[in-house]
């Protein structure tokens, strides 16, 4: 136990939502200058139990002790008044407003009854610009930036508390590494300041890098607290949160065939769309998983949008199975075998306040309909079934999507494509969320689709995913595809200057 | 396994979205007025008036039927109302009363069925915002009513139409008939097909459903043809009953539907809402009404009451939407 006293402490927590108990007697103690962090698979409870100690959600029992005495508080005011902010799994900005004003919304400099934009917006570039966040506009608005600078908008408000307890939850989820390095140099700064931090990650490098401590819940329970978390291994670890080994995620890779006579189900040629990406080709075979490295910013996603027809391309075409695709039609993609899970689950992939079901179903309701009629019965056999697969929980299909845990909505977007038998699937950050143990199931299912003959077109900001995963490597910098190798003859540094640096 | 399937569809969820808390709330308040209106008129109950309450809810009740579709896929229809008029002018023309009571009926949903075309191109290809483009429409099509009938009203002389109105089969009112068949058809195409999943569905997020393959604006399109021809419908039923067609009938009847469909539970921003709520919620203003003309009561508190429970339906819908 550390000398340092206990900044904040929360003693058997206990919180219930109908039908899921996500939190049963948790009791944590956080310390002044810490980073204390909390792992778990996704629906442990993590998410829950900073909402507790963040006010935002009542705890059905326990008590909260913050410096020693006894608090309860109604409503996240309350906390960040003691010195208690907090960043959400799920971005709580608002869209309309500007990134100074969200950064200060709720507390604005004033002066006299009116608040004074000018320090506002001096302030907020302070932040940002401490943040590392050059290209972010204080004026610009909210939703227009991307995910990741919507996710620093967020961090910067939290800190324009001064809080003695910031409170994280998967702040790197949509970071790439040079923003990640730039949030963990302002987490030292902080901590080195005394200021406490709970911290909340899926990456175990991000913990063995800045955490202090680590806290393990599994299924709303501690199983472990304040572990060392640099000296803890890494095998204990995923042991605790997952109850089994997981070794090495990737599944074997099967050996690439002499002649490679497998028909190609895409084909990109010349493909080009301005201000994306340029004169892109390439091609997947049936059975191939394709990787495509390169930075946020890089044109990935937009080069997946393009094929899949959500954007027009200047120039180029895009042949799915020997045959063009007009173009500008997700409908017609889809009807020829694509598939595509998008990058931003909440945006672009889920009706969060229907059923899990009709989120999966949503791409193949024709499969269930005869003469437009849902056979609801098989629509419901079929999707729990995929759920299954993925171990989606809780395992209730008709439950909304928006009250399952982060993790496990990024699940229910890559189910929906599970459940469609596509020829070409399309993965954007396919596990941004999702948990050690999941991660492994969602790559042997995967493979297990390539081996069934789809072809698999990959995109992810870890490097080692892209490595471990596919067979085929294309590298993409400033939209140009730079470079291209079978994964087995790359390693992560190489990868890494390709990216950056761009030299061969 | 050809007649099951309807049939087969799970029930559950029906049993949940009945119990939900803003349902009660509203179950209990159209319960609570009928008990009031029993108290207050021993008349109130009798059959002869419950057929007269329906028949008077049957206009209405047809347009938030299309109003339902429109708001859960997040958009709006301003100009249902003015569609009513300007089909019951078109369709009561010299010339179309010419052509006997069943081309009346077809002018009627066809000019009906063109506007909502015309809302849904605007909307779904030509990119405008759902309410600019049918309050335009609105203006519009009450302005070419008013051109193409003088301002006059048109007297239906062909009394097989005005039959519409009035006839009884197995004595209840024809537009009884109607409103319950559109209400069926309604229900089964919401809950039960494809075309129904994929309304909820672009209401609920439509660069989602964009990227789960479905085409939105066509889809778009197609609902504000169905809300058009819902209004022609009504229209159909109104003329015949008021047996004249003319260009100031059907005022605010866009805010009378929009407003059964919100206290009915819809979410204004789409994305989740039944149609048995919408027509609860028509129900309880026409009961309301009822109530009024029962007892003799001036209208313009009927129009308060209107309001209040408008507001107290929102409210109520609030509270239940937060405290989950
Ligand atoms: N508002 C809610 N209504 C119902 N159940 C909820 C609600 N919020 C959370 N839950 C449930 O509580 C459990 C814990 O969820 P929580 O979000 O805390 O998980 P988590 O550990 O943060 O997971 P992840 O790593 O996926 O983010 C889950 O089973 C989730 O479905
Ligand atoms: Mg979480």
């Amino acid at each position: 136990m550390t000398a340092a006293p206990a900044l904040l402490q929360a003693r058997s927590l206990s919180k219930s939502f109908p039908g899921v108990q996500a939190l049963a007697n948790v009791s944590i103690t956080v310390a002044s200058g810490e980073v204390h962090c909390l792992l778990g698979q996704n629906g442990a409870g993590k998410s829950t139990l900073i909402k507790v100690l963040a006010g935002a959600q009542p705890p059905d029992s326990g008590e909260l002790l913050w410096r020693g005495e006894l608090v309860a508080f109604k409503h996240p005011t309350a906390a960040l008044a003691r010195g208690i902010a907090t960043i959400y799994q799920e971005l709580d900005l608002i869209g309309g407003l500007s990134v100074a004003d969200n950064i200060f919304l709720g507390h604005e400099p004033q002066s006299l009854g009116f608040s004074m934009r000018r320090t506002i917006r001096d302030e907020a570039r302070a932040l940002l610009d401490r943040l590392g966040c050059a290209d972010i506009d204080a004026g610009s608005i909210v939703e227009m930036l991307s995910a990741a600078q919507q996710q620093l908008v967020s961090v910067a408000r939290a800190l324009s508390y001064d809080a003695r307890l910031l409170i994280m939850d998967e702040p790197t989820a949509v970071l790439d590494r040079a923003e990640t390095e730039t949030l963990f140099r302002v987490i030292r700064e902080l901590v080195a300041g005394g200021v406490a931090i709970v911290y909340i990650s899926h990456r175990l490098d991000e913990i063995r890098e800045i955490g202090s401590v680590v806290t393990v819940l599994k299924d709303g329970r501690s199983v472990a607290e304040r572990l060392p978390a640099q000296s803890t291994p890494t095998s204990a670890l995923v042991q605790l949160m997952t109850g089994r080994s997981v070794e090495y995620p990737f599944p074997p890779r099967p050996a690439p065939p002499a002649v490679d006579t497998r028909p190609k189900v895409l084909e990109v040629s010349g493909l080009s769309r301005s201000g994306a990406f340029a004169d892109v080709s390439f091609a997947v075979r049936a059975g191939e998983i394709v990787g495509l490295a390169g930075l946020v910013g890089s044109g990935r996603s937009e080069l997946l949008e393009t094929i899949y027809g959500a954007a027009r391309a200047s120039a180029g075409s895009v042949r799915m199975g020997g045959q063009t695709l007009p173009g500008g039609s997700t409908e017609t993609a889809v009807a020829r075998g694509m598939g595509l899970a998008p990058e931003e689950r909440k945006r672009q992939a889920l009706l969060l306040d229907d059923s899990v079901f009709h989120n999966v179903s949503l791409p193949s309701l024709d499969r269930f309909a005869r003469a437009g009629l849902i056979d609801a019965r098989r629509e419901l056999a079929a999707a729990a079934e995929v759920l299954g697969s993925l171990d989606v929980r809780p395992a209730d299909p008709e439950r909304i999507v928006r009250e399952l845990s982060g993790g496990n909505q990024q699940k229910v977007v890559v189910a929906r494509w599970l459940l469609r038998n596509c020829a070409l699937l399309m993965l954007d950050e396919p596990t941004r969320g999702v948990d050690v143990g999941a991660r492994a199931d969602l790559y042997a299912l995967v493979r297990a689709l390539a081996a069934d003959g789809i072809g698999i077109l990959l995109v992810s900001s870890e490097i080692p995913e892209v490595l471990g995963l596919a067979d085929r490597v294309l590298v993409l910098r400033e939209g140009r595809v730079i470079h291209e190798a079978a994964a087995a003859e790359l390693d992560e540094a190489r990868v890494l200057d390709l990216i950056m640096a761009g030299q061969a | 396994m050809s007649r099951p399937i309807v049939a087969a569809a799970a029930p559950p969820p029906l049993r949940k979205r009945l119990f939900a808390a803003h349902n009660i709330g509203l179950l209990a308040a159209f319960a609570a007025i009928i008990v009031a209106g029993s108290l207050l008129s021993p008349y109130f109950l009798t059959a002869s008036n419950v057929l007269t309450i329906l028949t008077s809810a049957s206009v209405i009740g047809v347009i938030s039927v299309g109003m339902t579709f429109i708001i859960l896929a997040g958009g709006i229809d301003l100009s249902v109302g003015a569609i009513v008029a300007l089909a019951g002018v078109c369709a009561t023309t010299p010339g179309a009363q010419g052509l006997g009571w069943l081309a009346m009926t077809a002018i009627c949903t066809g000019v009906a069925a063109l506007v909502g075309l015309l809302n849904g191109v605007l909307i779904a290809y030509g990119r405008m915002v759902p309410f600019i483009a049918t309050l335009a429409m609105l203006v519009a099509a009450r302005g070419l009513a008013q051109h193409i009938s003088g301002g006059v009203p048109q007297t239906v002389n062909d009394a097989t139409f005005n039959t519409i109105g009035s006839a009884l089969v197995l004595g209840v009112p024809l537009p009884v008939w109607v409103f319950a068949a559109v209400v069926v058809v309604g229900w089964i195409v919401l809950n039960r097909t494809t075309f129904g999943r994929r309304t909820i569905a672009i209401g609920g997020n439509a660069e989602a459903s964009r990227l789960a393959g479905i085409n939105v604006a066509r889809q778009t399109l197609v609902l504000y043809v169905i809300s058009g021809v819902c209004a022609g419908i009504a229209g159909v039923l109104l003329t015949a009953r008021l047996t004249s067609g003319s260009n100031d009938v059907g005022n605010l009847y866009e805010l009378d539907a929009i407003a059964a469909v919100i206290i009915g539970g819809t979410r204004l921003s789409g994305g989740r809402g039944t149609l048995a709520g919408s027509i609860v919620g028509v129900l309880i203003f026409t009961l309301i009404s009822n109530i009024f003309v029962l007892e003799n009561l001036p209208s313009d508190i009927q129009s308060i009451a209107k309001g209040v429970i408008i507001v107290a339906a929102v409210l109520l819908q609030g509270r239940s939407a937060s405290s989950k």
